[in-house]
C-alpha cells in the first residue's frame, strides 16, 4: 500500500461503476410503464390522451432511482468528500 | 472537461464578497428574454383582435393549453395555481434549452431546483391546510398513529425527489456534451449536435413538463377533500 490516494481513488471509481449498474432495473421498470401504456392505449385509443400524461409521470417516478445512482457516482467521481478528508489528515 | 461552475467575476459589496458564477449569469439572462417576452406581450396587448392571428396566436395557444394542463392534473377549482406554474413552466424551459446557445443551464446546479421544489412543498402544505383544514394535518396519521414517522419522510422527500429529478437529468445531459466537448477532433464532428438536440431540447421539455405536471399533481392530491393519501 504505497500510496492511500491511489487506493481512495480507485474504490470510488469502482464504487461509481457500481452505482450506475441500478440503470438496468430502472430501465426494465420504464420499459413495462411504457408497455403497459401501449396495450391501454390499442384497446382504448379515444383516451390516449390521459394515458399519455399518466404514463410520462410513472417514467418520471420510476426514473427518480436511476437519477439517485447518476448523482451518486457524480459525487463520487467529481466531488469525493473522502479526498479531502485523507488530505486533511495528512498536512500536519 | 470543464463543468464546473466558474467563478466569473468577485463583486466587493460593502466588504462582503459576492461570487457572481456561471449559473447567476446565465439566470439573469434568462430573466432579461423573460421580462422583454412579457413587455412584448403586454404592450402589443391592445391591439389584439378577436380572431388571432401570427404571434397573437402562439401566445393564445400556450396559455390555453396550459390550462388544459393545469384542470387535468390540479382540479378545477385551483385554476389560479395556473399563474405560477406557468412562471415556472417558462423559467425552467429556457433554463433547460440555455446549453444550446452556450451558457451553462442554471438548472444543472442544484441550488435553482431545490428552490423551486421547495416553492411547490410550501405551497402543498398552504394549499392542503387552507381547503382541507384539521383533515389535512390528521392524514399524516393515517390509516394509525404509528405511521406519523413514515408519512413525514415521505412528505418531506417529495422536495428532494423533485429537485434531484430535475437536477439529475440537467446535469447529465451538460456532462455528457462536455465531455464530448473535450474528446479529440474527429469526434467532435456533428455529434455534438446531436446530443445538444435530445438532452437540451427533447429532455429539456420533457423535465419542464414533469416537474410541472408533479407538482401540481401533489397540491391537487394534498388540496382535493375525500383523497387521503
Amino acid at each position: 500500500m504505497q500510496d492511500p490516494l491511489a487506493l481512495i481513488i480507485a474504490v470510488a471509481q469502482i464504487a461509481a461503476a457500481l452505482a450506475l449498474f441500478n440503470g438496468i432495473l430502472t430501465t426494465m421498470g420504464q420499459g413495462k410503464i411504457a408497455v403497459a401504456a401501449i396495450e391501454a392505449i390499442a384497446r382504448q385509443p379515444e383516451a390516449s390522451g390521459s394515458v399519455t400524461t399518466t404514463m410520462f409521470i410513472g417514467l418520471a417516478m420510476a426514473e427518480t432511482s436511476g437519477i439517485y445512482g447518476l448523482l451518486i457516482a457524480i459525487i463520487l467521481l467529481f466531488a469525493n468528500p473522502l479526498i479531502p478528508i485523507y488530505l486533511q489528515s495528512i498536512v500536519p | 472537461m470543464d463543468f464546473n461552475n466558474k467563478v466569473l467575476w468577485v463583486l466587493n459589496i460593502f466588504g462582503v464578497e459576492v461570487w457572481i458564477t456561471q449559473t447567476i449569469l446565465s439566470t439573469w439572462i434568462i430573466m432579461l428574454v423573460l421580462i422583454i417576452l412579457a413587455v412584448v406581450v403586454r404592450l402589443t396587448l391592445r391591439k389584439w383582435k378577436q380572431i388571432p392571428s401570427g404571434f397573437q396566436n402562439v401566445v393564445e395557444l400556450l396559455v390555453e393549453s396550459f390550462d388544459g394542463i393545469v384542470k387535468s392534473a390540479a382540479g378545477e377549482k385551483h385554476m389560479g395555481l395556473g399563474n405560477w406554474f406557468f412562471t415556472v413552466f417558462a423559467f425552467v424551459f429556457f433554463s433547460n434549452i440555455v446549453g444550446i446557445f452556450g451558457l451553462r443551464p442554471p438548472t444543472a446546479d442544484w441550488a435553482t431546483t431545490f428552490a423551486l421544489a421547495m416553492a411547490t412543498f410550501i405551497l402543498i402544505q398552504v394549499m392542503g391546510i387552507r381547503h382541507r383544514k384539521g383533515k389535512y394535518l390528521k392524514s399524516f396519521f393515517e390509516p394509525s398513529f404509528i405511521f406519523f414517522p413514515l408519512n413525514l419522510i415521505g412528505e418531506l422527500a417529495r422536495p428532494i425527489s423533485l429537485s434531484f429529478r430535475l437536477f439529475g437529468n440537467v446535469l447529465a445531459g451538460m456532462i455528457l456534451t462536455s465531455l464530448i466537448y473535450s474528446a479529440p477532433i474527429y469526434l467532435r464532428f456533428a455529434i455534438p449536435a446531436v446530443l445538444h438536440v435530445y438532452f437540451d431540447l427533447f429532455s429539456g421539455i420533457v423535465q419542464t413538463y414533469i416537474f410541472c405536471v408533479l407538482s401540481l399533481t401533489f397540491i391537487g392530491i394534498a388540496a382535493t377533500p375525500g383523497n387521503e393519501t
